[in-house]
């Protein structure tokens, strides 16, 4: 266990020596809260409200993207990686700090979300609403993770950062995150229950507001999680064949 | 009795592809030998250390790492490799590197005093990607022997450094075995296999081509290099094992120079500035790898 912090720290460590990094995960999902959110919904309570959850949807979808797609397929290029596998522990522990780390930034990227939605507007939340969706993040967040997981273990460094930047945003847009439920232009509304950043956000919706949720997009959220951990394990495993047999 | 080998290869063979990198190669290092390893580029010389380091598996053979497979992590408490300096996390400071890796192994060396003894005191709150060259490399050593370990494996660990920082790494890595502890280093210097090694295993072609001492590969091959210029190609001379050609002259190498030179004399052919020299270590694999390939 201690090992599996250690590899943690280092990595969180690594991570914010290059500030520009952090700083543009906390600041886009925090940019996008102060000009698109503040403005148009700041003062109707319930608007804001589920404005912020569509927000904090943005931010860890994305975040988790970026930090493992970006991250695992950087390390994969790096000769430092197989130098770790010759310590005397198994791929666990870095895969395991790795996991780590990402989940610390994913929290850093809505906190910024959270302090404008609580000063700049009318959103609010009840602290059993806001419990409830902390379990909203955590099981949105999981297909996100394991989608970066598998752009990380199946791409190259520079297809990973293509792919990436390419999926975020329509990924964002399609899922509806940018209108309020149900408010989307149709075609966004008639495609966004089958993309996983719905799924995502309909818990988010129910948990912090009047809103019953999407039957089919929480399906599919459930559908998405299961097929992206099956692309990530076998990319994975498939590394681990290339690199390592 | 003689002590059980801390590492050994038994009839070892690795393929990429269809490509064999490494042909039915046998090998022990027992405790207490510096080994050197000396074969041309792509000879399979990386590879018998993956295979060793538990990176990658045998195609066929056994490998054998304190007793038992390298690819367990706990056979690897007592293996100290060296990163590739370019790999090193340019983000992390260098005692904070040292610390990292120290936190996988039981007892490891006081990061200090590792430091202190690769020289990189003065550098330790440095982020690695602000190094030299030569700092990184040595402290690419350096984390071959945080764990004090009893196998350490160094890919040729003063690659691209100047002739002092190059001695001063011989220095530390020389300090290191005692009775129990053995290295296994690769190098394109020969100068280094000779200062640093007591045995030489050398390989080329993905084969194990000899293994011995210093002075028994060079008698293996105690070749003399017969440097002539000359317009034709000299044909019909005997006793040459490999002949080439270099910026206009042509290089004969043969185990008797003196027979050579005489067959060269009557032969009366066409040849000024003869030039004789004994074979360095290099060309004497070269030779070696040109026969049996």
């Amino acid at each position: 266990m201690s090992l599996v912090l250690t590899h943690a720290r280092y990595q969180f460590t690594e991570t914010i020596r290059v500030p520009v990094a952090v700083i543009g995960t906390m600041f886009f999902p925090a940019a996008s809260m102060i000009f698109f959110v503040v403005p148009f919904t700041g003062q109707n309570a319930i608007a804001a409200t589920f404005a912020t959850a569509s927000m904090v949807v943005f931010a860890t979808s994305t975040t988790s993207i970026f930090t493992y797609g970006i991250g695992v397929s950087e390390d994969r290029a790096q000769p430092w990686d197989p130098f770790v596998r010759t310590l005397p522990a198994g791929p666990l522990p870095r895969l395991a700090g790795r996991i780590i780390t990402g989940t610390g930034f994913l929290i850093l990227s809505f906190l910024p979300v959270l302090v404008v939605a609580a000063v700049a507007t009318k959103a609010t939340a009840t602290p059993a609403q806001l419990a409830l969706a902390a379990g909203a993040v955590i099981a949105g967040a999981v297909p996100f993770t394991l989608l970066g997981l598998t752009i990380g273990y199946w791409l190259p460094f520079k297809a990973a950062l293509a792919v990436a930047q390419l999926v975020f945003f329509p990924l964002a847009f399609g899922g509806g995150l940018m209108s309020a439920p149900g408010r989307a232009p149709g075609w966004v509304e008639t495609i966004s229950p089958y993309l996983p950043t719905r799924g995502a956000a309909e818990l988010m919706w129910s948990a912090v507001g009047d809103h019953r949720p999407n039957s089919i997009a929480v399906l599919m959220l459930g559908v998405w999680t299961v097929v992206l951990a099956t692309t990530a394990a076998w990319g994975y495993r498939r590394d681990e064949g290339r690199r390592f047999h | 009795m003689s002590p059980p080998p801390l590492a050994r290869a038994v009839e070892v063979s690795r393929k990429y592809g269809d490509v064999l990198a490494l042909d039915r190669v046998s090998l022990d290092i027992p405790p207490g030998e510096i080994v050197g390893l000396l074969g041309p580029n792509g000879a399979g010389k990386s590879t018998l250390l993956n295979l060793l380091a538990g990176l990658r598996r045998a195609t066929s053979g056994r490998v054998e790492l304190f007793g038992g497979d390298p690819r367990e992590p706990v056979r690897r408490k007592l293996l100290g490799v060296t990163p590739q300096e370019t790999g090193l996390p340019a983000t992390l400071r260098v005692a904070e590197v040292v610390r990292f890796v120290a936190a996988h192994f039981a007892d490891p060396v006081p990061t200090s005093e590792l430091l202190e003894r690769f020289g990189l005191t003065e550098v330790a709150r440095r982020q690695t990607g602000g190094l030299s060259g030569g700092q990184k490399r040595r402290l690419a050593v350096a984390l071959a022997f945080v764990g004090r370990p009893r196998l350490v494996l160094l890919d040729e660990p003063t690659t691209g450094l100047d002739v002092s920082a190059r001695r001063a790494l011989w220095e530390a890595i020389r300090a290191f075995p005692g009775e129990e502890s053995s290295v296994l280093l690769t190098s394109h210097y020969l100068e280094e296999i000779e200062a640093l090694a007591s045995r030489v295993v050398v390989i080329g072609e993905g084969r194990l081509l000899a293994d011995g001492t210093v002075s028994s590969v060079r008698d293996l091959v105690a070749l003399r290099r017969v440097s002539v210029r000359a317009e034709t190609d000299l044909p019909g001379l005997t006793g040459v094992v490999a002949r080439q050609r270099e910026d206009g002259r042509l290089n004969l190498m043969t185990p008797d120079s003196d027979s050579l030179v005489r067959q060269l004399v009557k032969s009366g052919a066409d040849f000024t500035d003869l030039e004789i020299h004994a074979a360095s270590l290099e060309e004497a694999f070269l030779t070696l790898t040109a026969r049996e390939g």
